[in-house]
């Protein structure tokens, strides 16, 4: 019941709000129903997995026929958007995938026997946790970031929020029922809500700009749905069944290609080369919508199939394929993200990149490999909507999403600023979260296929250079700043310090996540009992060391306690006399010069364009010898 | 020997053999450029000098940083001698450095900025070697584990000798020598003064010289790795390797950090993974 409960008290929800005007009753609905929809997935975690669903009323035609109708639906709405829009590939996408569905809903539909249509693992129940907690408060940050968003920073910009809420819920409602299906068909559909939702979400302010990426969005993820489809008239086909678990279960040779094709899915949804483009785009939408697209949907529902699928590719050609094209954006994307001062296309580029890494995991498949994905996922939903967020608050204060900009933060914004340097550690340092995991990626790559580690060495460097120099660019204090007044607005703040108290809280307590989630998950897909054959992936020593150094670490704002007792303050060193300030010298020939500092962004080495580029170049490539691979 | 017990003649020594070191460095450096040179025991009189000046900053919380760098630079070798994981050995060093860049840019003047920047690039620049360094031992040994990869019954430069001279490269990088000291150098007459150093003075500056002790000693003992089967000749070679640093350093010009970053990333890519790739067809 509380499976039901979740994916229908969101969608629900997301009609109400349709029709809810006022700003008073939102704001109560929608804090309500993400407090209720947060508790729900806790509770879920903590009730015994595999949860038996067989006694829900699930079975009837009727509720097939309603999701055909539901579809068929939505394909005519993409119709006309694409025939409005003038973009014939839309067309030809939507008249192939709905055309094929409803053909075997027809022919096949009266026959279809499906003993399960939903199931919770651990697997889903993380998921669930990611999706109701982050993007629970995605949707409370919401509410304060939109009304400053029509009432200051965006006032030209149709104010058409009981729309936007509206369809955070639904997306919400979608991922829950995509994450806790296994008829492929309900699955399909839950896929082609959120790209819908994708499409009208990131098209929100209607400018050219955000109408043209909303398109290529949804041209994309057309794509990918229509591998999707394939795979299911496919399978259903060879096997006689439409259910994953059994897809999951069967033999590499009857399972390979539709495998290939949901991993083709996979990768469009989460934004992977040659797709990462709409991704990019996405940025053009308001904040709360790149945090939920990039952190806790969309393109976690990528990766989460991509992860599925880890059984079926592992040690295949195909699975091969699938680790290099993960592997390949994971540089691109790492040094790509080196070149630009745009805050929210670093966080962009940096999850490309990221997400490359699970994508990586899930290819090579082995269990060590699908430990570390489902890990990432976590800590990356986790760190990354916090620095979503933060970069929305910043650019409403500071009127700007350059890096530059944001020098002396610390003392014109500090909560803020700490906010991101908790996310950032978050990101890449050692000893906290998604190092965990990308130590975890290394050692499963050297088992599988050491040649593949070299992407990571030289992805990881990348890393460490933009989100280093972010991070120094924050605390860098040149010239006196005023403490901005009023930070966060109420709904921002509820939102931002949960997150960060989430980041903090899923770092230290990493070795319990895995203990009672992810490695009884793995167990069970791959060794069929409840217990891994050598206990923990990294080691019980290394774990306890680990944690040392996060103690250590997390003393670091003790020393604080004797700031600036016994040190003597003086202006920096600039070369030439000072002129009473850090900035300003006198030069040559009595000249007063004025000093500035910027980070570095290696243009005459790296070039965004480039890069992109060839990385597409080179993953359509790969997906192609994938395709003939699985066909073979 | 006890792992504990390494740890802690580790921690006693370490400081010790690195300042000899240190004070050899010069020496040695003085007589290739037909000087006498300071006493051996130089670095040890500059270091409690400098602990008695007055503590000059620009932004009050840019010592702490360095605090922290050189606690975790103390950390990082503990690891390695107390025989851990040599991955989070190298994570601990990364964080470590990472620490030394922040005070830097806490510090907000131009020289230390720049002189941050381009110890970042060095790190990037330096970085996919040490961790193909990690993955080849790796591969010979089926261990992560330093005691263990320290224990093994061969000699493991045989099996990398591509990842040991990769690995030589990268050293020079992280000792802040020439022709790779970008980011800050003890040579005079330069264009960024004292780079990533310059803000820093007094006990900071001494602690900052300490965390290069603790580090030369645990970068030097891991080139000890590569010959760990036949110790004597592994101190040998260690300390030859010194040596070779202390001569490249002298003879050797400062590069661009561009090509600093490509040749790093080329030798990385061409030693480090044709090591590998030849290790893992091999198989």
């Amino acid at each position: 019941m509380l499976v039901l409960t979740l994916i229908l008290v969101p969608l629900a929800a997301g009609l109400v709000l349709l029709c809810l005007k006022p700003d008073l009753p939102r704001k109560i609905l929608v804090s309500g129903v993400t407090l209720a929809v947060c508790c729900g997935s806790v509770a879920l975690a903590l009730l015994p997995t595999p949860l038996n669903l067989g006694d829900l009323p699930l079975n009837q035609h009727g509720i097939n026929l309603g999701m055909l109708l539901v579809e068929i639906a939505m394909s005519l709405f993409i119709l006309y958007v694409g025939v409005r829009a003038k973009n014939p590939l839309i067309v030809v996408l939507t008249l192939a995938q709905a055309g094929l569905m409803v053909w075997f809903e027809l022919t096949a539909g009266a026959h279809l026997e499906v003993a399960q249509n939903l199931f919770v693992d651990k697997f889903s129940v993380i998921m669930a946790l990611i999706n109701g907690i982050v993007g629970g408060g995605i949707c409370i940050y919401a509410l304060g970031y939109m009304r400053e968003y029509h009432e200051v920073a965006h006032r030209d910009v149709a104010d058409r929020r009981p729309l936007f809420f509206a369809l955070l819920f639904i997306f919400m409602g979608a991922m829950f029922g995509l994450i806790f299906a296994n008829n492929l068909v309900w699955l399909f559909l839950f896929w082609e809500i959120t790209t819908l939702c994708s499409f009208l979400l990131i098209g929100y302010t209607q400018t050219e700009e955000a109408k043209r990426n909303a398109l290529r969005a949804l041209v994309m993820n057309l794509a990918g749905g229509l591998a999707f489809a394939l795979a299911i008239v496919w399978f259903y086909r060879q096997a006689g069944s439409i259910e994953l678990q059994i897809l999951i279960a069967s033999k590499q040779s009857l399972a390979l290609l539709p495998a290939a094709l949901l991993c083709f899915a996979g990768i469009t949804k989460s934004a992977q080369l040659p797709f990462s483009s709409w991704l990019l785009g996405a940025m053009v939408a308001p904040t709360p919508v790149s945090a939920l697209l990039h952190s806790s949907t969309m393109v976690k529902a990528g990766v989460y199939l991509v992860l599925r699928m880890a059984p079926s590719v592992a040690g295949t050609k195909v699975g091969m394929m699938v680790a290099l094209v993960g592997a390949v954006t994971f540089v691109v994307g790492s040094l790509a993200a080196i070149t630009t001062s745009e805050a929210k296309r670093v966080l962009a580029w940096s999850t490309v990149a990221n997400l490359g890494l699970i994508v990586l995991c899930g290819g090579i498949g082995t269990y060590e490999a699908v430990w570390a994905g489902v890990l990432l996922i976590i800590f990356h939903a986790v760190a990354k909507c916090l620095l979503f967020l933060c970069v929305g608050v910043i650019e409403h204060k500071l009127h700007s999403r350059d890096i530059e900009s944001m020098a002396g933060l610390i003392v014109s914004m500090p909560r803020v600023s700490v906010m991101m340097q908790i996310g950032m550690a978050g990101m890449f340092l050692a000893p906290f979260g998604m190092l965990i995991s990308k130590w975890a990626v290394l050692k499963a790559v050297v088992d599988a296929y050491p040649m593949l580690s070299v992407f990571i060495a030289f992805g990881s460097a990348a890393t460490l250079f933009f989100w280093v120099k972010w991070m120094g660019k924050l605390l860098e204090v040149v010239e006196p700043h005023k403490r901005i007044e009023k930070e966060l607005e109420l709904g921002e703040s509820i939102a931002l310090h949960g997150l960060s108290v989430a980041t903090f809280l899923a770092c230290l307590l990493f070795p319990l996540i895995s203990t009672y989630f992810i490695a009884p998950y793995v167990a069970e897909v791959y060794f069929h009992s409840a217990a891994l054959p050598d206990g923990d992936i990294i080691g019980r020593g290394n774990t306890i060391i680990m944690t040392i150094m996060m103690a250590m670490v997390m003393l670091f704002p003790i020393t604080f306690i004797n700031y600036g007792r016994g040190v003597r303050v003086t202006d920096a060193y600039l070369g030439g006399a000072n002129l009473h300030s850090s900035t300003l010298f006198v030069g040559s020939a009595n000249s007063v010069q004025n000093v500035t500092i910027g980070n570095y962004y290696l243009h005459n080495i790296l070039s965004e364009a480039w890069l992109s580029r060839w990385g597409v170049v080179g993953s359509a490539a790969l997906l192609l010898v994938m395709f003939v691979m699985a066909c073979l | 020997m006890n792992p504990w017990i390494r740890l802690l003649i580790y921690l006693v020594a370490a400081p010790i053999v690195g300042g000899l070191l240190a004070g050899w460095d010069r020496r040695i450096s003085a007589r290739m450029q037909s000087r006498q040179g300071p006493p051996i025991f130089q670095p040890f009189y500059d270091v409690l000098k400098l602990m008695q000046k007055e503590n000059v900053v620009v932004r009050r919380s840019q010592n702490y940083y360095i605090f922290f760098f050189l606690l975790l630079a103390i950390f990082t070798g503990g690891l390695f001698f107390g025989g851990a994981d040599l991955l989070l050995v190298i994570f601990a060093l990364t964080l470590a450095a990472i620490f030394f860049v922040l005070g830097a840019y806490k510090a907000s003047s131009p020289y230390s900025f720049i002189g941050a920047e381009r110890e970042l690039i060095q790190m990037m620049a330096y970085e996919p070697m040490v961790l193909l360094t990690a993955i080849g031992m790796y591969m010979v040994t089926k261990s992560f584990a330093v005691n263990e990869i320290a224990s093994h019954p061969t000699l493991l430069v045989l099996a990398l000798p591509g990842i040991f001279l990769g690995f030589l490269f990268t050293l020079e990088i992280k000792f802040r020598k020439s022709p790779f000291d970008l980011s800050c150098s003890h040579h005079a007459h330069q264009e960024l003064v004292s780079g990533i150093t310059t803000e820093f003075s007094g006990r900071t500056l001494a602690m900052i010289e300490i965390a290069h002790w603790y580090e030369s000693v645990f970068l030097l003992g891991w080139v000890y790795l590569f010959f760990a089967s036949i110790p004597a000749l592994g101190i040998a070679v260690s300390l030859l390797v010194f040596v070779l640093i202390i001569l490249v350093d002298n003879v050797f010009a400062r590069l661009k950090w561009q090509t600093v970053l490509k040749s790093a990333w080329v030798v990385a890519a061409v030693l480090g993974f044709g090591n590998i790739l030849i290790l893992s067809l091999l198989r």
